[in-house]
């Protein structure tokens, strides 16, 4: 196989010895088959041990190896090097997010936001195990299961500029995933989720930039959610006006 | 993320609903009353003006757009930069837009 050389302008932080961030070039030489990760893995073991970045399964499946490439937030698992060469790829920590070291960014305040759409199952009451499962029809399971398919990679976060302007954002994977619920024929969570996703800081905030569903690696398309959820909290809005004693 | 209670279902129906309108019976009417009536190839018909569902409709084809415009102007001046001021800016667009409907509504009666 023939191997070329192509060069990785990676941003560096190491915040115990440098106070803004630096870029440092490697000159890599890669088979056809190597994606982004693949030269970062090289450099991690042959030539730089200190680059810090997160991965694990290489599959573009766990989520963990998001990073802006080239300015745009990619799985860098996903990214061939011989789509770039023979010019220099630029691979940054994802956009919008404060950034721990190197290329690791700090994921708590999206773990806080996933948290607080309470993405699980809510039931008003559980039925005792001796009754089985709860059963689906395929269209119940077709109505949310396009939804499920997030990997919580941030990518969607790092895309939006709304986000990037207002980190109280709750967000485009928060908001598609407690809709994924809401969706979900054995779910009786709606009116819980809905303080958190009709907050001013929930739905409203979304101006229909749509970037999150060009970035998104799983075409979960989290835009037509939000949009999906404001329509619905409208028309709760305007029942509640119309009927107020309906609500719950 | 406190879930107060909130006016933006509101905001956000007419912004929806002006952006129905804007760009699905805006376009026809700029064709008709601003191309083919005064080219001559539709007859200027103003009597029509004197029913009343024409003015209802009249009314709905200028208020509701101008929601759509309070809601993206505001949202669009936030986004450059004017996020500090997101109150003051809502209550001047969508005021903006209150007003054109009392005027729209004002000019039809009378007409």
């Amino acid at each position: 196989m023939s191997e070329r050389t192509i060069t990785l302008d990676v941003t560096r932080y190491r915040p115990h010895q440098e106070a803004v961030p630096t870029v440092q070039s490697y000159a890599i030489p890669f088979p056809d088959d190597w994606v982004v990760l693949d030269a970062l893995n090289h450099i991690k073991d042959q030539v730089d041990g200190s680059l810090s970045y997160r991965w694990s399964c290489r599959m573009g499946v766990c989520g963990s190896c998001g990073m802006m490439v080239n300015g745009e937030p990619k799985l860098s698992c996903a990214v061939f090097l011989r789509d770039y060469f023979p010019r220099a790829i630029r691979v940054e920590p994802l956009s919008n997010f404060p950034v721990i070291r190197d290329l690791v960014i700090d994921m708590s305040g999206f773990l806080d936001k996933l948290k607080s759409v309470k993405p699980w199952i809510i039931r008003e009451q559980e039925k005792p195990l001796s009754e089985g499962e709860y059963l689906q029809s395929p269209r119940e399971l077709d109505a949310y299961q396009h939804f499920s398919q997030c990997i919580n990679c941030m990518l969607c976060y790092a895309a939006c500029p709304v986000f990037g302007l207002d980190s109280g954002f709750v967000g485009p994977a928060a908001i598609a995933l407690g809709y994924r619920y809401n969706l979900d024929s054995r779910d009786h969570g709606t009116a819980e989720r809905r303080e958190v996703l009709g907050d001013h800081e929930g739905i409203w905030q979304c101006t229909f930039v749509g970037e999150c569903s060009v970035v998104c690696p799983k075409h979960v398309d989290p835009a037509a959610a939000i949009q999906r959820v404001k329509v619905d909290t409208a028309k709760d809005w305007i029942l509640s006006l119309v009927m107020p004693w309906g609500q719950r | 993320m406190n879930g107060r209670k909130t006016l933006e279902p509101l905001w956000w129906g007419l912004f929806s609903a002006g952006g129905v309108v804007a760009a699905f019976l805006v376009p026809i009417h700029i064709v008709i009353t601003g191309i083919a009536v005064p080219l001559g190839w539709l007859p200027d018909a103003q009597e029509i003006y004197r029913h009343w569902p024409v003015r209802l409709y009249l009314f709905i084809l200028i208020a509701l757009p101008l929601y759509h415009w309070a809601h993206r102007f505001q949202f669009a001046l936030s986004d450059m930069g004017m996020r500090g001021i997101h109150k003051p800016l809502a209550v001047l667009c969508y005021g903006a837009a209150l007003l054109g409907t009392v005027i729209a509504g004002w000019i039809l009666l009378r007409l």
